[in-house]
């Protein structure tokens, strides 16, 4: 099918197409971008050249691949969704193989400008072969057994490979972003709901498990759950980070310790602080004003996001656009959560703010894909 | 595949209306995430910040310095020095055996001390500073200083630690400090946070420990920021210390160094006293032991070679040591027959070498007898038979209350360490301590101050300075504290005629002066100075009927712990009489040959302000005294370092 099939006499064309970006979404996204450079220069103790020009210079380089990937007409990266799936399905395979384990246990592969995670670029793959997938479903079929067991197979696909790497977090937000395609897609609730019942139901199993003969886990294992749901009982150990985060944030107070002045960040009782835990330093310093702003700019990023889903009438643009947003949303929001002591820690970073490269690219290449899927969608409607 | 525009129509709803309720979800979602953050960071956020302080913020205390205690001219006898130490920081050292090495070849390490502090130092985090060496000289902190850029993490340092720049002569009295040891700790209720500070020095023994409150001062703090790894790093504010209060003591430092150095080959104590004061003057114990030993923690070795030294060093004979007063209490026993009318004032005794008593014999120390005496005879010559009367006349109960009035039995509140109160017999005394009933044949030996009765040099003292003066001295021991003087308190009269007690002091005198006085040989010539005082020989062992058949073993021929003690009381000027001294020589045989010669220099040093003048002593004597004197290892006296008074 070609993009010739819609009407297309409002469609831009040429370098007139950069005008119909969404300058929304381009703006929010280096909003965030900027909390994270000033976030950054404030975890160095003030020392801008170590994590934020690195990080500058990779959202520069990532804001350029965003509008390139906006100019290339929506249909091309339709027809490229399977070649974009089978080869980070590849990368996976081979990571296992070649890769480097590094901190927090994702594998890359050293490009030598950068570090490749195949799983980041599994993310938005993922959501790309789905969205494909259900674009070139006719409707009617979507809630039949088959067609579901279908992309429910590509999602577990690289789910198993990243949980062999291990990484839990990833493993969490595949399926996540997976499943929110296939929900928008219009697979029947029914799926969801004994999907979440499943899933429940298995939890209970489990715990009533414990102390049993039929006990469905490891003791140290029950014992990580007990140190996730009440990190006080192991304050200097497990729990320590947990503790240490929460007690971080909160003692930000309404407007937060002022730039700089995070005591718990600057006198190092936060880990990763650069990372998975800058939330944590942005709530300290500048309190629930700053973190609640975050929040809010993540917030209007979603709402472009479905807003222009819901105007393209094109299903693989809107299917992707809603995929990306819920990707951007499950990373902030796991991120988020994690800080809080809402979930345990799995080690994913805060999209556009913490540091690191291919994270940072993928996202803004899948950004890329929202920009095309929005200049190219038809406007007949 | 070709799609109906019916189609595309179905699906861009079913999109639009799933996106809408991902939307909804979403924005559901981050609704949880906002009030768990209002909630963390409004509600509970006084919670967390109190956390957050209590992380960052470590009290350290700031040790203060000790208070100085002075002589009483102001001569400093217990000071804090300047402790040159050498500090190791290991994550500073690139390689820990090797400058180990180099530092050798710099400063005396030893061995022990060294692998100690080797072992606290990989124990503890490696950003704490551990002391290698301790106590060194200024060189050798300098040589460090110098070779400072080849020893990376090594650093000298300077604290405070006690030094007693006078050494033994005033171990007894002062005392020592020492590190807090666990003993110490759970021996107290509330103890202090300083005890806390690793080798915090506290007092051990002596006026250092009596008067630790005073001296140890108020401990500063400084609030400091810590990291997650405990790394110091700044200080957010500070409260200096308070220092301890500085001291003065009555004690003179010469007459002390003197004393000590008179007595250093025997086995004695004595106690010199102000008599219009109170002030004790001097408190010798000998010999005597360096308590910088101590300050520096004993070695095994050392502290065997004290403990088991015969002559006891660590025993403070001063206060502690106890001793059958002898002759020198007969004065006791007259006095309290002349109070109480049984002997009158010149009335005489026949002394025929011994009195029968209860179908015991009670014998005179002259075989022979002295014939009629009356007292100033029988306390001249020391006639036992007398005082044997006049105690059984006057009954036990009344002689131990004169005792107590003359200080004998009597605890001083003074702050030195074991001072102990002795015993003054009674019948009271005896139900209690013994459950007996008095004997009367007890009164006799108690008469003549042997049997029960044990005195304590400091007591004898009170009890010569009571008797020159008539009143109730009590001794004083601390002269100033911070600077202001401690108030003499006015002594009230003893219950004792004047005239009982002139005959008694004339007796005294006779002692030392007098034709037949047994303490003549000692006697000081110049006018205006002599000595009134009393011999006392008290023995340790019981003399046998059969021995005394043979004759009495002399002193010469029995091992020395057998031998008799020798005491001497005495007070000069007679006249005016200025200083009371106490001496017993322990196991140093008689009384006039052992304790009265010593006496008599220390005496006279204290009443002439420094080594004594030949010519107060007998013409014959002078060139003995003169080489005795030379030979002697006495310090000049010192000129005060700066005044105690901090106005």
């Amino acid at each position: 099918m070609s993009y010739l099939e819609y009407k297309v006499q409002t469609i831009p064309s040429g370098a007139r197409k950069i005008l119909y970006a969404n300058w929304a979404i381009a703006l929010l996204l280096t909003a965030v971008a900027c909390v994270g450079f000033l976030m950054l220069t404030s975890v160095a103790g003030g020392d801008f050249d170590r994590w934020a020009e690195p990080q500058m210079k990779r959202f520069a380089l990532g804001f350029l691949v965003m509008l390139a990937v906006g100019m290339v007409p929506i249909w091309f990266w339709r027809n490229m969704a399977g070649l974009a799936y089978l080869g980070a399905l590849g990368l996976l395979i081979l990571v296992e193989f070649f890769g480097t384990v590094g901190m927090g246990a994702q594998r890359w592969i050293d490009l030598g400008f950068m570090r490749l995670q195949p799983s980041e670029v599994m993310k938005i793959s993922l959501v790309m072969i789905l969205s494909a997938y259900y674009d070139w479903l006719p409707i009617s079929k979507v809630s039949r057994p088959f067609w579901v067991l279908l992309p429910v197979g590509l999602i577990l696909l690289p789910t198993a490979l990243v949980l062999k790497q291990p990484d839990l977090g990833t493993a969490i937000l595949l399926v996540a972003g997976g499943g929110i395609v296939m929900f928008c897609a219009g697979v029947s609730w029914w799926y969801f709901i004994a999907v979440v019942a499943a899933g429940v139901g298995l939890v209970a199993m489990v715990f009533s498990s414990r102390g049993t003969d039929w006990q469905l886990l490891k003791d140290y294992q029950f014992r990580r759950i007990d140190t996730f749901l009440d990190p006080s009982t192991d304050p200097l150990g497990a729990g320590y980070h947990i503790t240490q985060s929460k007690i971080a944030l909160g003692s930000g107070g309404w407007t937060g310790k002022g730039f700089m002045q995070g005591t718990q960040s600057r006198l190092n009782f936060l880990p990763e602080k650069h990372t998975d835990f800058i939330f944590t330093t942005l709530a300290e310093e500048f309190g629930f004003v700053g973190g609640f702003s975050l929040l809010i700019l993540y917030g209007l990023i979603i709402l472009f996001c479905v807003a222009s889903a819901i105007q393209n009438a094109d299903r693989f643009g809107a299917l992707l656009t809603l995929g990306v947003a819920a990707t951007l949303f499950l990373f902030f929001s796991v991120n988020m959560s994690m800080v809080m002591g809402l979930a345990p820690v799995v080690g994913v970073p805060l999209p556009l703010v913490s540091f690191g490269g291919s994270a940072m690219l993928v996202l803004m290449g899948a950004f890329g894909l929202v920009q095309s899927a929005h200049i190219h969608r038809p406007r007949s409607r | 595949m070709k799609k109906s525009s019916k189609e595309t129509e179905e699906s861009a709803g079913l999109v639009t209306r799933r996106g809408l309720v991902l939307a909804g979800l979403q924005l559901g979602f981050m609704t949880v995430l906002g009030l768990r953050m209002r909630q963390m960071q409004v509600e509970e956020a006084e919670n967390y910040r109190l956390l957050a302080e209590e992380n960052r913020i470590n009290m350290r205390l700031i040790p203060p310095s000790r208070g100085i205690i002075y002589d009483r001219t102001g001569v400093p006898i217990a000071t804090n020095t300047q402790n040159y130490r050498i500090v190791i920081v290991r994550e500073d050292v690139p390689d820990v055996d090797e400058t180990i090495a180099k530092l050798r070849r710099l400063v005396p390490l030893d061995e022990d001390e060294l692998e100690k502090s080797l072992r606290e130092m990989y124990r503890r985090s490696p950003f704490v500073p551990v002391t290698l060496a301790d106590r060194l000289s200024w060189e050798d902190v300098a040589e460090v200083a110098v070779n400072a850029p080849a020893l990376p993490g090594v650093t000298p340092d300077v604290g405070l630690s006690r030094e007693y720049p006078l050494g033994a002569d005033f171990a007894h009295i002062v005392g020592y400090v020492g590190p807090v040891s666990d003993y110490d700790l759970s021996k107290l209720q509330n103890p202090d946070p300083l005890l806390q500070i690793p080798k915090f020095q506290i007092g051990k023994i002596g006026v250092e420990t009596k008067l630790e409150a005073q001296l140890r001062g108020q401990a500063g703090t400084k609030r400091i920021e810590v990291n997650a790894a405990g790394r110091v790093m700044r200080e957010l504010g500070r409260e200096e210390y308070t220092p301890g209060t500085d001291l003065q003591l009555t004690i003179d430092h010469g007459l002390q160094n003197f004393a000590q150095a008179r007595l250093a080959e025997e086995s004695a104590g004595a106690v010199v006293m102000d008599i219009e004061t109170g002030d004790l003057v001097a408190m010798a114990s000998s010999p005597s032991f360096d308590p910088d030993l101590f300050v520096r923690g004993i070695s095994t070795t050392n502290y065997r070679l004290l403990t088991e030294n015969k002559y006891r060093p660590l025993f403070n004979k001063a206060v502690q040591g106890l001793y059958p007063p002898g002759s020198t209490f007969k004065m006791m026993t007259g006095l309290a027959a002349l109070r109480h009318n049984v002997i009158g004032p010149g009335e005489t005794v026949w002394c025929p070498g011994h009195m029968n008593f209860g179908g015991r014999r009670f014998h005179c120390w002259k075989r022979g007898g002295h014939g009629w005496v009356d007292l100033n005879t029988a306390i001249t010559e020391s006639c036992d038979v007398y005082f044997y009367e006049a105690a059984n006349r006057t009954g036990i109960d009344r002689l131990a209350t004169l005792c107590h009035e003359f200080g004998l039995g009597e605890r001083f509140d003074l702050p030195v360490s074991a001072i102990r109160e002795g015993i003054v017999p009674s019948t009271k005394w005896k139900a209690q301590a013994r459950g007996e009933q008095w004997f009367p044949g007890e009164t006799l030996n108690t008469a003549i101050g042997q049997g029960d009765v044990l005195t304590s040099p400091l007591q004898l003292a009170v009890m010569t300075a009571r008797i020159a003066s008539g009143k109730a001295i009590s001794p004083r021991l601390i002269k100033s504290v911070n600077g202001i003087e401690s108030p003499i308190e006015e002594a009230a009269p003893l219950n004792i005629s004047a005239s009982h007690l002139r005959l008694v002091q004339q007796a005294m005198y006779n002692v030392s002066n007098g034709r037949r006085g047994t303490a003549r040989r000692s006697r000081i010539v110049t006018e205006g100075m002599e000595m009134a005082g009393k011999t006392g020989t008290s023995q340790v062992r019981n003399i046998t009927a059969a021995e005394r058949a043979r004759g009495v073993v002399s002193n010469e021929q029995l091992p020395w712990e057998r031998r008799d003690h020798g005491l001497f009381v005495a007070y000069a000027p007679f006249d005016k009489p200025k200083y009371a001294i106490s001496m017993i020589v322990e196991h140093g045989g008689g009384g006039s040959s052992a304790a009265a010669p010593p006496a008599r220099d220390i005496l006279l040093y204290a009443l002439y302000g420094g080594v004594p003048p030949l010519d107060a002593y007998p013409d014959d004597q002078r060139e003995r005294i003169k080489t005795m004197l030379s030979e002697l290892p006495i310090r000049p006296r010192q000129e005060p370092s700066k005044t105690p008074s901090r106005a």
